[in-house]
């Protein structure tokens, strides 16, 4: 076999790196591209959207059942400001009708078989919201703490939202999720004195991911905490 | 799993390339993944052998390198190497570490005819 291209010739000049008669010469061309290019190109174009329309995006990721939708009905309800929802799942439109009943514009993305949302399945959502400027344009993330940390959607911040029903190591189980977010929220707060979840463990564990993560915990159901996030969220814009 | 969006792409960059080089049979594909990236190197090459089917890299042979990862630690102004995020600087043990290297995805060179 070829050593320099793998191609299966044994009739080859190491030297030259030329093929036998009947085989073209391979040649190396350099690409140095990113592999993600193509979907950083489409988030740039969308946060160039979101400054020029003075649009706050907000990705917000975790694993199913934080309590993403239930924190977005709360607070869309408590916002004195225009809300608008980009809400991404596998399958079904369930949550954009809750978010609806709610009283914001949603557009429900279903990615198929597909892990993630990426910029330009959020630029084709966008044509659909068309968001006035001063609005705060939520972007549920599929439930999944994995494969969305790559995907630059053009979001102002990235909120990575954890239950306290879950393990308070996930910061390191899972930690380019919470390498990349801005702020981390701990929901279900109301559980606390039922779950083992220690607090201040888990946020240990998050700042040691990233030194800067910022930190609030509440509880979408029953409102306690509530107003530092909807104050954070008027501090980004 | 979202190797699979990230060998779509690859096969997308080495089929434009192919296209604009002049090049029917890509052979042999160079990728720079961290060490510290979000991508694993055998979900991606399982992923590629299936992105690649039927275009011009099919078959191709893919090579992945890997830079170790490197940080600044705030806490002794060390410039480090870090096995894992999450890890503490191997020299104080603090953990106010930013990431300087390690961490790319890229496609960087593809050989063909």
């Amino acid at each position: 076999m070829c050593a320099t291209c793998g191609c299966g010739h044994s009739d080859v000049q190491v030297g030259g790196h030329t093929h036998a008669p009947g085989m073209d010469a391979t040649r190396v061309i350099q690409i140095e591209r990113d592999i993600l290019a193509r979907n950083d190109h489409a988030a740039a174009h969308n946060r160039d959207h979101f400054a020029r329309d003075g649009v706050l995006a907000l990705n917000l990721v975790s694993s199913p059942g934080s309590g993403k939708t239930t924190l977005l009905t709360r607070t869309i309800a408590a916002m004195d400001s225009p809300a608008m929802v980009i809400e991404g799942d596998q399958q079904t439109s369930l949550d954009a009708d809750r978010i609806r009943e709610a009283g914001a514009p949603a557009v429900q993305v279903n990615t198929g078989k597909g892990c993630h949302l990426d910029a330009e399945m959020v630029h084709r959502a966008l044509h659909h919201l068309d968001p006035t400027p001063g609005t705060t344009l939520f972007i549920e993330n599929v439930g999944n703490l994995v494969c969305p940390a790559g995907f630059d959607l053009g979001e102002g911040a990235r909120v990575v939202i954890l239950s306290v029903t879950e393990g308070e190591d996930k910061p390191l189980k899972y930690p380019d999720m919470f390498r990349t977010a801005d702020l981390m929220v701990l929901n279900k707060s109301d559980l606390l004195p039922y779950v083992p979840f220690d607090a201040d463990t888990c946020i240990e564990y998050a700042r040691r991911i990233n030194p800067k993560i910022e930190v609030l915990t509440l509880s979408a159901l029953t409102g306690d905490g509530m107003g530092p996030w909807v104050d954070w969220i008027a501090g980004r814009r | 799993m979202h190797e699979m969006t990230l060998a779509e792409s690859v096969v997308q960059i080495i089929e434009t390339t192919a296209l604009h080089e002049n090049i029917s049979r890509v052979v042999v594909v160079r990728l720079a993944l961290g060490a510290l990236s979000h991508a694993d190197p055998d979900a991606l090459r399982f992923a590629f052998d299936a992105a690649a089917a039927g275009g011009v890299a099919k078959g191709a042979r893919l090579e992945i390198s890997r830079a170790e990862g490197r940080a600044k630690c705030h806490d002794c102004s060390q410039e480090v190497a870090i096995d894992q995020l999450g890890a503490p600087c191997p020299d104080c043990g603090g953990y106010d570490l930013d990431l300087t290297g390690g961490d790319a995805l890229r496609v960087v060179e593809m050989e063909g005819a």
